[in-house]
């Protein structure tokens, strides 16, 4: 089973996102920069079927030079490689520039599953796994939260929108996956230090012969607008809870 | 004027409501060009009706037993299908799973861009301006699309739907389709939760508890809130963590990002990932021990106090108030 894991390197969500000075771009001074948390499952995922029936485990990833941290991670998790393409620019390009290039980075060999996190938590487009799947003309399922595989046919489960749907896919195909899908395992000392000897292919676009264009063009930046200072209520708890309702129905009219 | 084409979605209780909030939009953008909404599904007859009264000019539909579940492949093809009798300058969709694939699948085929969870649309020098919270909310981006047609995701509750106008109605007709054969997707079960339960997504009101709820047997005073106010329970991630609840009700920045018109935070600190998936609610509600915490600082109306004391006298005041 030879399993392809796309992984970035993403602010951690504990992080406040503050802009340039300028508003042009999101200021990375001083924010942790951690591995996607939802690639965690997915490499968790790819490493326990190896485990289970053998294979290999190779981790893609485009991005910053300082995207090794996160490659590190999994990599000292139990993935066996790594084929990455160095472009600062490219790393926050827009989903379908960053999809065709990991699909050709992908293509270059045959995999069985590809993984990846169900969204990136930075720029949240949900985007990037279907449509690498497309491009490499084969199924996916998106947000599984349980993954069983049975010869060349996979069973997977998911929650959408209040029902719970189990799908039959057959390989080769692409899952993004979710919390809930496994309880991914921390990189042990001994991953660690087999980690920084595992081989990373560097990759070039005109490596790949391809030029993507940019089908997304931002306009602007900003941040939200801060909410009104709000009102706390005073008084014994009834006298707070009744406030509450009235203001709930009278003045917001909320309910 | 521009022509839309708009992708309703249809389950087991007909058209959802945030579909219709996409059609009403679409309307509304597209002004007096054509608007096109295209239902993949099993008995459309009523919805496609419905659609013509709530703005579609032409309605495309894929009625059949194949397009009952929601099957990704089958239903790009049939997408597919409907574009080619389409010239669309946009491709409209409610934000929801099903569409998430569906979006970034065509987009990729189309070769278009797309912009998901957009909360608004702006026209500017004759060009849609899409804005979408990007970091779960910690910042907004506004994006020009590419592409022909470019496609946009909407988030629920925050467009408006047509009123329904009995006197309208639109063009019906069936989206030619192929034999679909060799698919290699195949939906096993699809088992809806309670009918009843509303999905968080969708939500007008969230009822939403966190570490301070102690334990999973205390969400049912949420529970019977929320029931009483037709609301979905959310949950912050200390609480799912704690397996207390189930992922789907997770909100936050790992979680689901939320725009419901009442958000009720009971025992919530507000850590930034949590606040990052629920500023954006028309009103916060908090209820909290820690006059201190961070929640009662984007909260509209803050109670301090014991929420296992404050909750049922809410519940209480709720029913009298609602008659």
């Amino acid at each position: 089973m030879k399993i392809a894991v796309m992984v970035k390197q993403v602010a951690d969500t504990a992080a406040r996102i503050a802009l340039l000075p300028d508003g042009s771009a999101v200021n990375y001074e001083g924010v942790q920069l951690v591995l996607n948390p939802y690639d965690e499952f997915a490499v968790e995922e790819a490493i326990k079927l190896k485990e289970a029936g053998g294979g290999e485990v190779v981790l893609f990833n485009l991005g910053p030079d300082s995207a090794d941290e996160a490659l590190k991670t999994a990599l000292a998790m139990g993935a066996d490689r790594a084929v990455v393409l160095r472009d600062p620019e490219l790393g926050q390009a827009d989903a379908s520039v960053r999809a065709e290039i990991l699909a050709a980075m992908i293509a270059r060999e045959e995999f069985d599953i590809i993984f990846c996190g169900k969204q990136s938590v930075d720029s949240d487009t949900h985007q990037v796994g279907p449509a690498v799947a497309e491009k490499l003309g084969m199924p996916a399922v998106t947000f599984i939260n349980a993954f069983s595989l049975e010869g060349n046919k996979a069973t997977v489960s998911r929650e959408a929108e209040g029902v719970a749907e189990t799908l039959e896919i057959t390989l080769p195909a692409l899952f993004t996956c979710t919390k809930g899908l496994n309880e991914p395992r921390y990189p042990s000392l001994p991953g660690i230090m087999q980690a920084a000897r595992k081989p990373k292919e560097v990759l070039s676009l005109a490596d790949l012969g391809i030029q993507p264009e940019a089908k997304v063009k931002r306009q602007g930046l900003g941040s939200p607008p801060p909410r009104a200072e709000g009102r706390m209520l005073t008084g014994e708890t009834d006298e707070k809870v009744k406030e509450l309702v009235r203001l709930l129905r009278d003045e917001a009219h909320a309910i | 004027m521009a022509s839309i084409c708009v992708v309703l979605e249809h389950g087991r209780t007909g058209i959802s409501k945030a579909s219709l909030e996409a059609l009403g939009e679409a309307r509304r953008q597209a002004g007096d060009g054509q608007v096109t909404a295209v239902i993949i599904g099993k008995g459309l007859d009523e919805a496609a009706a419905l659609a013509g009264r709530m703005g579609a000019d032409r309605v495309l539909v894929a009625d059949d037993d194949r397009f009952a579940e929601f099957n990704l492949e089958a239903h790009e093809h049939a997408l597919s299908q409907a574009l080619v009798d389409v010239k669309a300058d946009f491709l409209f969709m409610p934000v929801s799973t099903h569409t998430r694939e569906l979006s970034s699948r065509m987009a990729m085929s189309l070769g278009s861009g797309l912009a998901v969870d957009v909360t608004a649309i702006e026209e500017k020098e004759g060009r849609l301006h899409f804005t979408r919270p990007i970091f779960a909310g910690k910042a907004l981006e506004t994006v020009t699309l590419e592409g022909r047609p470019a496609i946009a995701t909407l988030r629920p509750n925050l467009f408006q739907p047509m009123e329904e106008d009995a006197g309208r109605s639109a063009d019906i007709s069936a989206i030619g389709l192929s034999d679909l054969e060799g698919l290699r997707t195949l939906v096993k079960e699809a088992v809806a939760a309670a009918i009843d339960k509303v999905p968080l997504g969708e939500a007008q009101i969230i009822v939403s508890g966190g570490r301070g709820m102690k334990g999973p047997e205390n969400y049912r005073i949420l529970e019977e809130l929320a029931g009483l106010l037709g609301a979905a329970v959310g949950a912050s991630r200390a609480a799912v963590d704690a397996g207390w609840r189930p992922h789907a009700d997770q909100v936050g920045q790992t979680g689901k990002t939320v725009s419901p018109v009442l958000y009720i935070a009971c025992g919530i600190s507000g850590a930034i990932q949590h606040l990052a998936g629920m500023s954006s609610s028309r009103f916060i509600v908090a209820i909290n021990k820690d006059p201190e915490a961070p929640i009662f600082k984007v909260a509209d109306y803050g109670i301090v106090g014991d929420l296992f004391e404050v909750v049922p006298l809410l519940t209480e005041e709720f029913r009298k108030a609602l008659g």
